[in-house]
């Protein structure tokens, strides 16, 4: 089921402020959310590789336990890795949050309805798999402590926000995947090769 | 992990885990296999490791490109199927030039008793190449060691794709009726 959350709007509350966060973002619409919140050399925009977000974000947070870790999908890039779910939540990393910004449908390829649109519930089967904190939040109240609780870095945790099925104008991250990689590795201290 | 002693040693098994360990690899993921039980139960077993087991082999694409990202080394062991599911997923190593090392056992491809491993076993090198990943062979136990620091030197000082595929020669036959 989608719901009634503008998804530009939360993701730029879930992005204010950020501080230290690290940030990786889910091909298609995810990614152009993050990227209207304003570019930031501590963003890693996928563009391909589906299902590749929140293992991205497992490695990174193992590697950067003292920064938080906000990976940024949808639900049907989500599905795509749906079992990176069972693989992060042995590992637990308590910096790392899953947001799955759910609308219940492929929204770059039609619209059509996805999996979670028909019943499937990512914050249940995270529960199921060991994820210590989940929750599914439904309207703008609950965007804030989210915010808050990426931060805290108390737990390993997976957010779904329910969001209206809308295609939104596209705002184009930099596709050039060298210099992103690049980007972010500078910005925190790691030289090119 | 220039100038390293690349001098074979008799436990093969030993020597990936020892020459990715030199390399400075702090990450491996992968998906079990009996030819890499050595090297898991050693990295499983090092604190300076993180281990992390993949429920499919594309995980660990994902897995080693985000530790690279946050500025440490990893490598990927698996069986030579596996390497069939990580094809679209390597599209983000070749676009974005993250390193990447896998070191492959491989089925399908000498003295295989069970003919369903065929057709992956003997599409794995090409499935590799074709998705811009530079191969090499090890049949003998001498060959582990030196091709993997090679391989694993283009990987992490050449930002190269490279896969080490461990041949069935080398391996052992498996046996199906004890």
């Amino acid at each position: 089921m989608s719901g009634i959350l503008e998804r530009r709007a939360a993701v730029a509350a879930l992005l204010r402020d950020r501080a230290g966060l690290l940030v990786v973002s889910g091909l298609g619409s995810p990614s152009y959310d993050v990227m209207a919140a304003g570019d930031h050399d501590a963003n890693h925009y996928l563009w391909a590789a589906m299902g590749s977000a929140m293992t991205m974000g497992l490695g990174l947070a193992l590697a950067q336990p003292a920064r938080p870790v906000a990976v940024i999908t949808g639900d049907g890039e989500a599905l795509m890795g749906f079992g990176a779910l069972a693989t992060i939540a042995l590992k637990r990393p308590r910096n790392l949050a899953i947001i799955i910004l759910d609308n219940g449908h492929f929204g770059e390829t039609g619209m059509q309805p996805s999996h979670a649109g028909q019943g499937i519930e990512f914050a249940a089967v995270a529960h199921a798999c060991g994820f210590p904190q989940t929750e599914t939040i439904r309207d703008e109240a609950g965007v804030e402590p989210l915010r808050r609780r990426i931060h805290a870095m108390e737990a390993l945790s997976l957010a779904v926000l329910k969001i209206r099925a809308e295609n939104l104008p596209r705002a184009l991250p930099p596709r050039d995947g060298v210099f992103v990689k690049n980007r972010f590795r500078a910005a925190l201290g790691f030289a090119p090769s | 992990m220039p100038g390293m002693d690349t001098t074979p040693s008799p436990g093969w098994r030993r020597d990936v885990f020892d020459v990715l360990k030199a390399h400075g690899v702090r990450h491996l993921a992968y998906v079990p296999d009996a030819g890499h039980a050595t090297a898991i139960a050693m990295a499983e077993a090092d604190p300076e490791i993180e281990a992390t087991v993949l429920t499919t082999e594309e995980e660990g694409i994902g897995l080693l490109a985000g530790a690279w990202l946050g500025g440490q080394r990893g490598a990927l062991l698996m069986q030579s199927s596996g390497v069939g599911n990580c094809i679209n997923t390597l599209g983000l190593v070749a676009s974005a030039r993250f390193p990447f090392l896998t070191v492959v056992t491989m089925r399908g491809d000498w003295a295989e008793f069970n003919q369903h491993q065929n057709p992956m076993g003997q599409a794995t090198e090409a499935a590799l190449k074709l998705m811009g990943v530079m191969t090499w062979r090890a049949d003998e136990p001498a060959q582990v060691r030196p091709l993997l620091h090679g391989a694993a030197t283009m990987a992490f000082d050449a930002e190269g794709a490279c896969a080490l595929l461990l041949g069935q020669r080398l391996i052992g036959e498996k046996e199906w009726v004890k």
